[in-house]
């Protein structure tokens, strides 16, 4: 397993990738979209960001070109992450008494 | 310790000793997604609860400033990405040269962090004896309010009250908006003030003529953790600056 280099090109068209999404998560706020969906702003934002989160980790993280073990953990961190926010989140909306 | 060139005594290879690196990086940055990760559980529970007052909340901090920032901020990740690229490709002035720009990015993002805060004070928003959100509407000047804004602002004040019963409410809430606004750009800013250190050792390193194709793991792992704090900065900006402007 040798150590993969990744281009400039690539980091280049990554940072312009992530700029337009930029520019489009701060365009889409400004926009009214809980009209057409309830919460979709929250929806859109976090989607976008959740993309361009996914291009820094992969590429400029190299965890693309990464060995199996180092994706696992990298997997594992993630999911951890989620169980925390999953099992808090529907135990506050089971909650009827403690509605606002 | 054994050492044989770049290779320290308790690994067979460096392919080994530099994915132990990576593997031993990672791990740490497990535990900081976590403990970010409770802020952010923190923050999603109370603005479910609170959803008008944060949103009003929100919408007086500057999306400008923040946008500004997430642009800087993902332009020193392409000068640390670069810096990587440039010790990997045995390229030794330049791995300086991108580090160094990768540490003026990072502290451009600190000063407009705080320019921020220090409107943030201005306009009495830091949780303590003196908050008031009603602060700017009652002294427009102060807060650098045109007509037009103080007439909407008084107009969202007023609905963020019919909403959350009284003027203590909406300060209450604001309160704890503000708190986690300041407990998670705070974190996140000791986050880049400690990447800075790192990075000015890295330049004192660089300049040594320190890091080769063959062993680059400090540029390499101190880049992970400038990665893994502008991936945390680019849920803060939609979180704190965005969902609440339409």
């Amino acid at each position: 397993m040798s150590e993969h280099i990744v281009s400039p090109k690539l980091y280049i068209v990554i940072f312009l990738a992530l700029m337009i999404l930029t520019f489009t998560t701060v365009y889409a706020a400004t926009v009214d979209l809980n009209h057409l969906f309830p919460g979709l702003n929250v929806i859109v934002a976090l989607v976008i960001a959740t993309c361009k989160a996914l291009l820094v980790v992969l590429f400029f993280m190299h965890v693309y070109y990464s060995s199996k073990r180092t994706q696992l953990i990298v997997f594992a961190g993630v999911f951890w992450l989620a169980i925390m926010l999953f099992l808090t989140l529907s135990d506050y909306g089971g909650r009827s008494w403690d509605a606002h | 310790m054994h050492r044989t060139g770049e290779l320290f005594g308790q690994f067979q290879t460096l392919e080994q000793q530099k994915e132990s690196a990576t593997l031993g990086m990672w791990t740490f940055l497990i535990t900081e997604i976590l403990f970010f990760g409770g802020l952010f559980l923190t923050y999603t529970i109370n603005r479910h609860a609170y959803a008008e007052v944060f949103a009003f909340s929100s919408r007086t901090i500057l999306l400008s400033w923040g946008a500004v920032n997430t642009v800087v901020l993902i332009g020193s990740s392409l000068t640390m990405a670069m810096s990587v690229w440039s010790a990997q490709v045995g390229k030794k002035k330049l791995v300086t040269v991108f580090l160094i720009l990768t540490l003026i990015l990072g502290t451009v993002f600190l000063g407009i962090k705080g320019i921020e805060y220090y409107d943030k004070y201005v306009e009495h928003h830091i949780p303590g004896a003196s908050f008031d959100m009603y602060y700017c509407t009652s002294n427009p000047s102060a807060c650098h309010l045109d007509d037009a804004a103080l007439q909407r602002e008084k107009k969202e004040l007023q609905e963020a009250e019919d909403r959350s019963g009284s003027r203590v409410a909406v300060n209450a809430h604001a309160q704890l908006f503000f708190s986690l606004y300041f407990a998670m750009t705070g974190l996140h800013a000791l986050h880049m003030i400690v990447g800075a250190g790192l990075l000015l050792w890295l330049v004192s390193q660089s300049i040594k003529g320190r890091f080769t194709p063959e062993y680059n793991t400090p540029v390499e792992n101190i880049g992970l953790y400038w990665h893994f704090v502008d991936i945390v900065w680019i849920y803060l900006f939609p979180l704190l600056y965005l969902i609440d402007r339409h």
